[in-house]
């Protein structure tokens, strides 16, 4: 661990990619303490400073209603981690143990498992996301579990193909010939040399979750006024281009910054768990 | 047969590719006898690896029947009857989970089994890793730490640690170079005498049939077409197949003979 970290330090991109996301979580983790206007997250109207260009004390500008938009940034950041952790949280077990089960188990254990995956790979991401939150009610945990739903399929898929190519390994055999159960075999002997590709992928699929969070909430189908989020914020701004520039710019900004920032730290992963195994 | 370990009785196994019925392996009558090394040698496809993966269970037969100490083994194996049959694989580094250290990879055949106290199953595996000429120094690395030739020691102490009295050899010398070749066939010997092993020897190295081997199977096209003892094979092979294996080893031209000859007078004059 202490290697990887040291490496991720001594390259130039991944180092940046970890300035970035550290930026991210503290803005999101701290956004109490760091946001110079906190109350600016909920239902706050401040006509006397509405629709600023970024000035002091209001860096980034203000919005319609006059709220700073660098807190409104800081606090969308934050949901947007919680939506991340609570999917991958879901997702990979999920994925994981359908995946490991279907690429293990032989017949027709298998064989379901991999096409209702299919089922659901086949199914273009958003429109499958966006119909869930037709059918229910935009809400911050509705969008979690629309935005699950699209993503364990993946991690099936990721894990059965590695678990395949793992199966034909000799020490898979000699557990089996010794005599150790099948969770075991699954879980001890397997699932640790999946790891490498399923770490590189959470890293990687933590922006996309939130790109992907940010794309529905843009369409109106996320997280509700007033609460903070990055695209509805986008969504917003975009009826004042280019005149109120600051309103789209800056949340289009903070979406880029937390996804490029997790594909580079996903990317350096990639190499060294790679070149690890 | 009173001494034999293991026997098959009318082995045949067919697998289905696609429509087709493949004939893997097909009635074998073979016994193993205890403390004997039984070397398997063909062409590739002769059936040599499906014999051994059915007497370790991973295939189950068509057709007949193994016997372990005279009682049939069934189709779902029990850990009493895996505990005995055991394995060492061609390619050392495939077969030890390159996760899991030499420790781990040891103690989880004692645990599997239950052998002794998870106490002192730390101590079984150091005595392991001595049985088999390794440093119990080295029981904290990685499989990718060692070498070629300690890797396979450590499969072959892994297959010893359950106190297993039958093991398939599956080609346990090919991946390796000749050096350490000699050495792991010299601990394979050492061993048997000392725990009355059986070795079911899978091979198509002749020159390493010769060296370990007690009696010799031959087999074509899943067909067991010659058994004999190794120093009958060698002198009179009766099967068409003996004699094309036999005649298809490399012979060593008169000058190679002289030098190695001239080597191996120097290496002894050299040793201390």
């Amino acid at each position: 661990m202490k290697r990887i970290v040291a490496i991720l330090l001594l390259n130039p991109l991944s180092l940046l990619g970890l300035v970035l996301v550290s930026a991210v979580v503290c803005g999101a983790v701290f956004a109490d303490w760091i946001a110079p206007f906190p109350e600016h997250r909920g239902a706050v109207v401040d006509f006397s400073n509405f629709n600023q260009p970024p000035n002091w004390p209001y860096i980034m500008g203000t919005d319609l209603v006059g709220r700073d938009i660098f807190s409104r940034i800081l606090y969308a950041y934050r949901i947007s981690l919680l939506l991340g952790v609570v999917v991958l949280v879901i997702a990979v077990p999920i994925g994981v143990i359908s995946g490991l089960a279907a690429g293990y188990l032989k017949g027709w254990p298998s064989f379901v498992i991999m096409r209702i995956t299919d089922v659901f790979l086949s199914i273009p991401p958003l429109v499958l996301a966006m119909s869930m939150m037709g059918l229910l009610e935009p809400t911050l945990i509705n969008g979690m579990l629309a935005v699950t739903a699209m993503w364990w399929p993946w991690y099936t898929r990721l894990v059965y193909n590695v678990t395949r190519a793992e199966k034909q390994e000799g020490y898979v055999l000699a557990a089996e010939t010794l005599g150790a159960s099948t969770p075991h075999i699954l879980f001890r002997e397997i699932l640790p040399n999946c790891l490498p590709p399923i770490l590189t992928k959470m890293t990687l699929d933590f922006g996309f979750v939130i790109l992907i969070a940010s794309s529905l909430s843009f369409l109106g189908l996320g997280v509700q006024p007033p609460t903070p989020d990055l695209g509805s914020m986008v969504a917003d701004g975009a009826k004042y281009l280019p005149d109120s520039w600051w309103l789209t710019v800056f949340p289009g900004l903070a979406i880029l910054v937390a996804v490029f920032g997790f594909n580079l730290i996903g990317d350096a992963l990639r190499d060294i768990l790679g070149a690890e195994s | 047969m009173a001494d034999s370990v293991l026997s098959a009785h009318g082995l045949g196994k067919t697998f289905q590719v696609g429509k087709r019925h493949v004939v893997a392996l097909a009635d074998i009558d073979l016994s193993l006898r205890r403390g004997e090394c039984l070397a398997v040698v063909g062409e590739s496809g002769s059936g040599k690896s499906t014999l051994a993966n059915l007497i370790l269970g991973v295939h189950t037969p068509t057709t007949g029947e193994i016997h372990l100490d005279n009682a049939a083994l069934p189709a779902e194996r029990q850990l009493t009857h895996r505990k005995r049959i055991q394995l060492v694989q061609q390619n050392p580094l495939s077969a030890l989970n390159p996760k899991r250290s030499v420790r781990a990879s040891l103690r989880l055949a004692l645990d599997i089994h239950g052998i002794g106290t998870p106490q002192s199953r730390h101590d079984r595996v150091n005595s392991l890793l001595s049985d088999v000429g390794l440093d119990p120094a080295l029981a904290d690395r990685r499989p990718a730490a060692l070498s070629g030739g300690q890797r396979q020691r450590v499969a072959i102490a892994r297959a010893l640690a359950p106190q297993a009295d039958v093991i398939v050899l599956d080609e346990p010398t090919s991946a390796l170079d000749v050096l350490v070749q000699a050495r792991v066939l010299a601990l394979l010997n050492t061993l048997r005498a000392q725990h009355t092993l059986s070795y079911l020897f899978i091979t198509h190295d002749l020159a390493v049939v010769r060296n370990v081997a007690d009696r010799v199977a031959v087999f074509e096209n899943g067909r067991l077409v010659e058994l004999q003892t190794t120093s009958d094979l060698f002198s009179c092979p009766k099967a068409d197949c003996t004699q094309r294996l036999l005649a298809a080893v490399p012979v060593v031209s008169p000058s190679e003979l002289a030098l190695r000859d001239a080597l191996s007078k120097r290496n002894d004059h050299d040793e201390p």
